[in-house]
């Protein structure tokens, strides 16, 4: 009988750290080989089922991803009232069951580049997901206070025009 | 009028495309709580009042017709949701309109992981299905 290994780290725990100014990190361990969590990550069909958290009230409605070095994607999602939004990118590495690197191109500038690493170990597949972007500032402006505030901010902007028209 | 409502629009439109990546939970507590404290009629008179000028909590105890601790109550619930803030001077407490950012950094990146916890969640559950068809697959083989 051989000593058991260390005991498994919790491996449905989702972590999050900021690994520099420009950098986040998310890593998440699945119970599954890394030819299968990474079919998931390029496989339309299976990415439509998992991307949107069901308690958001959003669709994914369209995703094309055309899965190769310098090939494209195209996320469409659709909330609400709202017109359709577009995500797009281009692949700029792509190593199968190992990595995936692709560019965030739809806002205009402060596109960040996202790295996915998939590393299988006893058939267990750790997936980090990390995005990189160009500057702090833009890592801030996308990821903490101010695109919150942003979008709180318009929202004012057009609830208060709606409001001055009804009067 | 209209042209405003459509820039806001568009504005709008960018930023929630911003934020769908990453903010999409914060984004819908914050809408909730929004449209709750805008089903008042006061509170969106008070809006439309900020967007033209600050204002004390006094002045538009004044401009509505009401007491003062009725217009504390509707200014506590518009700046609860972030839609205006206050600084107080002395005595005086100023309303302006705007938005709170999110309290702490900290506070942010727990909304964040919850997202992607959810999200993989969701990955499990496809990966089991995949994991069952890939062993049947293989039995077959053999």
């Amino acid at each position: 009988m051989s000593a058991k290994k260390d005991s498994e780290p919790n491996s449905k725990v989702t972590k999050v750290e900021r690994t520099g100014d420009r950098e986040r990190v998310v890593t998440r361990t699945f119970d599954a080989p890394a030819h299968i969590v990474f079919a998931a990550w390029t496989t339309p069909e299976l990415m439509k089922r998992w991307w949107v958290p069901k308690s958001i009230p959003m669709a994914m409605v369209a995703c094309e991803m055309d899965v190769r070095t310098g090939g494209s994607y195209r996320l469409t999602f659709e909330m609400e009232s709202m017109p359709p939004m577009d995500f797009f990118g281009r692949y700029i590495e792509v190593v199968p069951n190992q990595r995936l690197v692709w560019t965030n191109e739809e806002s205009d500038e402060n596109g960040s580049v996202t790295t996915v690493t998939f590393e299988e170990h006893n058939g267990k597949t750790t997936v980090a997901v990390h995005e990189r972007y160009p500057s702090a500032e833009a890592l801030e402006a996308d990821g903490a206070h101010e695109a919150a505030a942003e979008v709180h901010a318009q929202l004012d902007e057009l609830l208060v025009a709606l409001a001055a028209s009804a009067t | 009028m209209y042209a405003v409502q459509n820039h806001g629009q568009r504005n709008l439109r960018t930023n929630v495309s911003v934020c769908i990546r990453n903010h999409m939970v914060q984004y819908y507590n914050r809408l909730d709580a929004s449209f709750g404290a805008l089903a008042d009629a006061t509170r969106r008179g008070v809006l439309v009042q900020l967007a033209q000028a600050d204002a004390s909590i006094s002045d538009l105890a004044n401009t509505f017709r009401m007491t003062l601790t009725g217009m504390k109550k509707h200014v506590s619930i518009l700046e609860d949701v972030g839609l205006i803030t206050t600084t107080k001077v002395g005595r005086v407490r100023t309303c302006r309109l705007g938005a709170r950012a999110f309290d702490d950094e900290a506070k942010w990146l727990e909304s964040y992981r919850q997202l992607w916890a959810a999200r993989f969640d969701a990955l499990d559950s496809v990966l089991e299905e995949l994991k069952a068809k890939d062993q049947n697959s293989e039995r077959q083989k053999r």
